[in-house]
This record gives C-alpha cells, sequence and structure tokens, in this order.
C-alpha cells in the first residue's frame, strides 16, 4: 500500500505546527464518527482512523491510540460488539461491529449535531462576514466552548 | 519486504514496547494485542512508503500516542482495572498465563475429595464428636495429602518426589496412629499439634518442587502460605455468615438442621475451603496485592513499641516474670509471632534496596524479642528442675531453642545488613534454609515423643 499524501500530511501536522481542531471538539465528536463509519461496514481500529483522516481531509487528527478507548466505552454501552478474527497475514485482529443500539445512538447523535450545527449556520449566516477562509476562528477563544 | 536483519531488530523493538505496555495496570494484554496489530500495520504502511526500520517505527510509536496519557485514557475507560479482578478462567484467549478451567475443575474435585475424606472415617464407625482423639491426630492426614495432590498434578513433580511424599504421609499415618496413647495425654496433644507443621514441609516440598532446594523456590512457598492463611480466614467467615443463614432460615420453618451444619457441613467445609483457598493463592498471584506483607508493615513497628515498653517497664518495676505452668509457649508464639513478622517483611522486600528505617523498626523488634526471651528463659532455667520434665515443657523449650537461634542469628545478619557489611539475601538464606528445621523438630515430637514419655 502507498502512504497517500493524507498519510504524509499528516506526520507534519501531528505537532500542531498547522492548524487542527480543538481537542473537545475531537472528543465529542468521536463517538458519531467512529459509529457512522461503523455503520458503512465492520472495521478495525487501523481502517477506522484511515477513514477518519480521509473524510476529514487530513484536518482530524487523532491520536492512535485514542481510539481504543472510544471503542471499548462503545463496546461496554453495548453500541458496538467486537470479535477477534485471524486476518491473512496470520495476526489477530479486532473487528468491531455496529448493534441495533448502536445505530439508535447514531442516529440520535446524528439530530443532536445537526441542531448543533444549524444553530451555527444561523448565526454564521447573521454574521455573514468576519470570519472567512483567511482567518479561522481561534477554537479555544469560543465563549461558548466551555 | 525488509532483509531478515532488520526484521529481526524490530521484532526486538515491538518486543519491547510490547513489554513496556504490559506493565501498564490498566492496559490488559488483549488491548496490548489490539494495539500491536495497529502498531504493525502502521509500520508496513510507512515501510512500504519508503521510510527506514527505525524511522517507522519511532513514527508508528509516536503514532499512537504517549503512554503515560494512553494508559490514563484507559484507566479512565476501565476504572474498574485498577481494582485488580480475579480471572479465573479467562473469557477471551487474548490473556495469556492464567489458569485455565483444568486448573479450577482440579481444584474442586480435590476440594470435593478433602470434603470427603474429612468423613470418610465415619465408614469405620469414628465420629467427630465422639472420636475427637482421632480427628485431632488425623485432621492434617485428611486434608493436606489431597492438597499435595494438587501440586504434585500442577507441577508435575517427578515420580522419585511423589514416592517420596507418600512415604512421608503413611510414616505420619503410622506415628499418629499406632502409638497407643493414653487418651487425652500430652502426646497425643503435642502430636495433634506437631503433625500438622511436619506434614506442612512435605506441602512446601510439592509446592516448590525443584525448586525447593532454592532460596526463591522456599520464599515462594513462605508467600504462599502467608497468602493461604489469610484466604483461608476470610473463607472461613464467609462460612460463619452462611452457617448462620441457614440455621436461622431452617428454624423459621421449624426445622433444626444444627446437627447437619455441625457434622457435615463444617467439617467438610473447612477440609475443602483448604485446597479452594490454595488454588485461589495460585490463580491470583499477580493479581492482588499480597496482604500478608501488608499485614507485618503495619504491625512490625506496633510489636516492637509494645516489646520496648514490656522491657521498660520490666526494668522500672523491676518485677520478676511470673513462672506459671503456660508461660514458656507464652514466649514461644512471641518468637514465632516475631519471625512471622521478619519472615513476611523479608519475602516482599527488595533484597537489592539498600537499609531503610522499616529495617532498622524491624532490629529494634528482633532485638527486644529476643531480651525478652531472654529474661524469660532465665527465669524458667532456674526453676525448670523443679517444675519437673513433662512432654509439654520439654516439647515448649525445644521450640524456644529452636526459635531463640533462629532470632538470634537473624539480627546478627539484619544488623551486618544495615551497616552494609552484608546483603539482605544472607538473611533471606538463613531464613529458608531454617524452614526445615522446623519440620525436623515437628517430626521428632511426634515420633520420638510418645515413647519416651510412656504415651502420656
Amino acid at each position: 500500500m502507498l502512504l497517500g499524501p493524507l498519510e504524509l500530511s499528516s506526520l507534519t501536522q501531528r505537532d500542531g505546527e498547522i492548524m487542527g481542531i480543538n481537542k473537545d471538539l475531537i472528543a465529542a465528536s468521536s463517538t458519531p464518527l467512529v459509529l457512522a463509519i461503523l455503520a458503512e461496514g465492520d472495521s478495525y481500529g487501523y481502517a477506522i482512523l484511515r477513514r477518519v483522516r480521509e473524510l476529514s481531509g487530513g484536518r482530524m487528527e487523532w491520536t492512535d491510540g485514542m481510539l481504543y478507548p472510544v471503542l471499548h466505552r462503545l463496546e461496554r454501552l453495548g453500541h458496538v460488539e467486537a470479535r477477534w478474527k485471524v486476518v491473512e497475514s496470520g495476526r489477530r485482529r479486532k473487528y468491531y461491529r455496529i448493534t441495533r443500539s448502536g445505530r439508535a445512538q447514531l442516529a440520535e447523535e446524528r439530530r443532536q449535531w445537526q441542531a448543533v450545527d444549524a444553530t451555527l449556520r444561523g448565526i454564521w449566516g447573521a454574521l455573514s462576514l468576519g470570519v472567512t477562509a483567511g482567518h479561522p476562528l481561534p477554537a479555544a477563544a469560543c465563549p461558548w466552548g466551555a | 519486504m525488509q532483509d531478515p536483519g532488520h526484521a529481526v531488530s524490530i521484532e526486538e523493538q515491538i518486543d519491547q514496547w510490547r513489554s513496556y505496555l504490559r506493565r501498564r495496570q490498566a492496559i490488559h494484554s488483549v488491548d496490548v494485542a489490539e494495539l500491536e496489530d495497529h502498531l504493525r500495520e502502521q509500520l508496513a504502511v510507512l515501510l512500504d512508503a519508503g521510510l527506514a526500520t527505525d524511522e517507522a517505527f519511532l513514527v508508528a510509536v509516536k503514532r499512537i500516542g504517549n503512554l503515560d496519557a494512553l494508559s490514563r485514557e484507559f484507566a479512565r475507560e476501565h476504572s474498574d482495572r485498577l481494582w485488580k479482578q480475579l480471572v479465573l478462567v479467562p473469557s477471551d484467549s487474548g490473556g495469556l498465563q492464567t489458569p485455565g478451567p483444568k486448573d479450577a475443575i482440579a481444584a474442586f474435585s480435590l476440594a470435593v475429595a478433602a470434603a470427603v475424606a474429612i468423613k470418610a472415617p465415619l465408614l469405620f464407625g469414628l465420629q467427630l464428636d465422639k472420636d475427637a482423639g482421632f480427628y485431632a491426630r488425623n485432621v492434617s492426614l485428611l486434608v493436606l495429602p489431597l492438597l499435595t495432590g494438587y501440586f504434585v498434578w500442577k507441577r508435575r513433580l517427578a515420580a522419585g518426589t511423589v514416592r517420596w511424599l507418600a512415604v512421608v504421609f503413611v510414616a505420619a499415618g503410622i506415628f499418629a496412629n499406632l502409638y497407643p496413647f493414653v487418651p487425652q495425654g500430652s502426646t497425643e496433644a503435642l502430636t495433634a499439634l506437631h503433625l500438622p507443621i511436619a506434614l506442612w514441609l512435605a506441602v512446601g516440598i510439592a509446592y516448590a518442587g525443584a525448586r525447593w532446594r532454592q532460596v526463591e523456590g522456599r520464599m515462594d512457598f513462605i508467600r504462599f502460605s502467608g497468602e493461604l492463611l489469610i484466604y483461608y480466614v476470610l473463607i472461613a467467615l464467609g462460612g460463619v455468615v452462611l452457617t448462620g443463614l441457614i440455621a436461622t432460615i431452617f428454624r423459621a420453618i421449624g426445622i433444626d438442621v444444627r446437627p447437619f451444619l455441625g457434622s457435615w457441613l463444617v467439617p467438610c467445609g473447612a477440609a475443602g475451603a483448604v485446597v479452594v483457598a490454595s488454588w485461589l493463592v495460585e490463580a491470583k498471584q499477580s493479581v492482588v496485592e499480597n496482604m500478608a506483607p501488608v499485614l507485618t508493615r503495619l504491625f512490625t513497628p506496633l510489636f516492637a513499641a509494645v516489646l520496648i515498653l514490656f522491657l521498660g517497664t520490666l526494668l522500672w518495676t523491676g518485677r520478676g516474670i511470673d513462672i506459671e505452668r503456660n508461660v514458656l509457649i507464652t514466649f514461644d508464639l512471641l518468637l514465632a509471632m516475631v519471625i512471622a513478622l521478619l519472615l513476611y517483611s523479608a519475602s516482599a522486600r527488595d533484597p537489592r534496596l539498600p537499609p531503610d528505617v522499616f529495617d532498622a523498626v524491624q532490629v529494634v523488634l528482633v532485638v527486644s524479642a529476643l531480651l525478652t526471651d531472654a529474661v524469660a528463659l532465665s527465669a524458667i532455667a532456674a526453676r525448670i528442675s523443679g517444675f519437673g520434665f513433662t512432654p509439654n515443657r520439654v516439647a515448649a523449650l525445644g521450640e524456644n531453642v529452636i526459635l531463640l537461634v533462629n532470632l538470634a542469628w537473624s539480627a546478627v545478619l539484619y544488623i551486618r545488613f544495615l551497616r552494609g557489611r552484608g546483603s539482605f539475601t544472607d538473611l533471606e538464606r538463613w531464613q529458608t534454609n531454617y524452614l526445615p528445621v522446623y519440620g525436623v523438630w515437628a517430626a521428632i515430637v511426634v515420633i520420638v515423643f510418645p515413647p519416651l514419655f510412656r504415651y502420656l
């Protein structure tokens, strides 16, 4: 497999030189994101991260290891179920699959995120200036972030 | 693919990383396996992209993230893991080194066998309450062979050792039952007390197996014995609650089950619990903090303070020790307690560490125990001939000498260690080498004392 531009760029992004997304936002969005990726089909840790990178165009940088506690929490809550499989290389790999309650949770998360998104859209529209691509709003300065 | 030289070095690096990860309490070996799969896939991608092995490894490890942060995150999700849980039968194959169900089956079968064995004398008309003498002499013979059997099975002992152990148990059975003891005499009581001690040495030989000749093997047996005692006491507490509850609920419907409880449930449970507790100690070794050393940490300073206070009072008031019949046994118990404190703090100590305050407290404890015992012995020695040499007194005196010798030399070794002239291992070796002395003395009491004192 070739190292795509995404992978290479994320190497440089790692130390936060290039803009990233606020840690809290990453954490908050991890549940719907992981559930949605699993709703596309069964997957495992590394592939989920690759998909996140793909989807976000490299803007959402997760510390790889941190995905696993998230998966384990979803497993404990019954939103996903896990199972070990032996892959071609002979290694054992833990695959995750979304459950019925996971799909329900995903729908609920989706509703909430859409509400947040719609609200923000409203105010972005009202401001309609100030926030341009060249001047990203510093996430830490968001007053409602806290 | 990379050349084999590289492959080896990367495997070594992964091994190192894995063992580093395994030390994290919150990250279980299943998770390590999952993270390792991730690491390997990441590595493969990076290597394919043309990174050198070392570079690829560094990048891949860095991407997984800071291990402290990661293990904190795991701990947050799996906070239960910080409370070490006893996993007897692993639910998935990720957990290595845990005893399998075979072990549990063997332990429970032997526990049932022990419970049956304790009631087996009923076939010969011997009853627990009516034949107390028989039971007092034989209770260890009914239970300990099964516990030994468990370790014989578990350690896959050589046929030679097994035969030797069998000879010991058969001989013990002969000495305990063929001597014409005077009912309720002293020698019978002494046999009842000393046979378990002698046989416990046989259990130790089975427990340590080939490692019996090494300091570590015997130290493990000491640790095992301490933990077993604690587990047994805990199980007994549970048993008391259970029997109390059974008796009460059945009384509520007008049925008195106490005779059944007294002659069946309690003795069978007590016998089976020995094997079950041993199995639990074996299964949990690395799971639960060892309790015995924790207790010694708590009680060593307290015992030292009490002994110093006692010696001080003795000197201040000028009182003599009131020599009555059981005073020797009291001081034997005191010495045994001090040795136990010494043993269990030694069992948990890293011998490579330099001496610290706790070691000084330990020396104070040992020296004050020696002084106390010396005072007692000198008071007794003056009058022992007047008391006459009964079997009890000779046994108690012998034990006092054995414990005193142990403690005196321990004090010398400990002080040498404190002054930097010796290593802590010397003390450990002395204690572990001394173990057979207790067993041999107990065997002498069982074998020689009854004929010597005409079975009184």
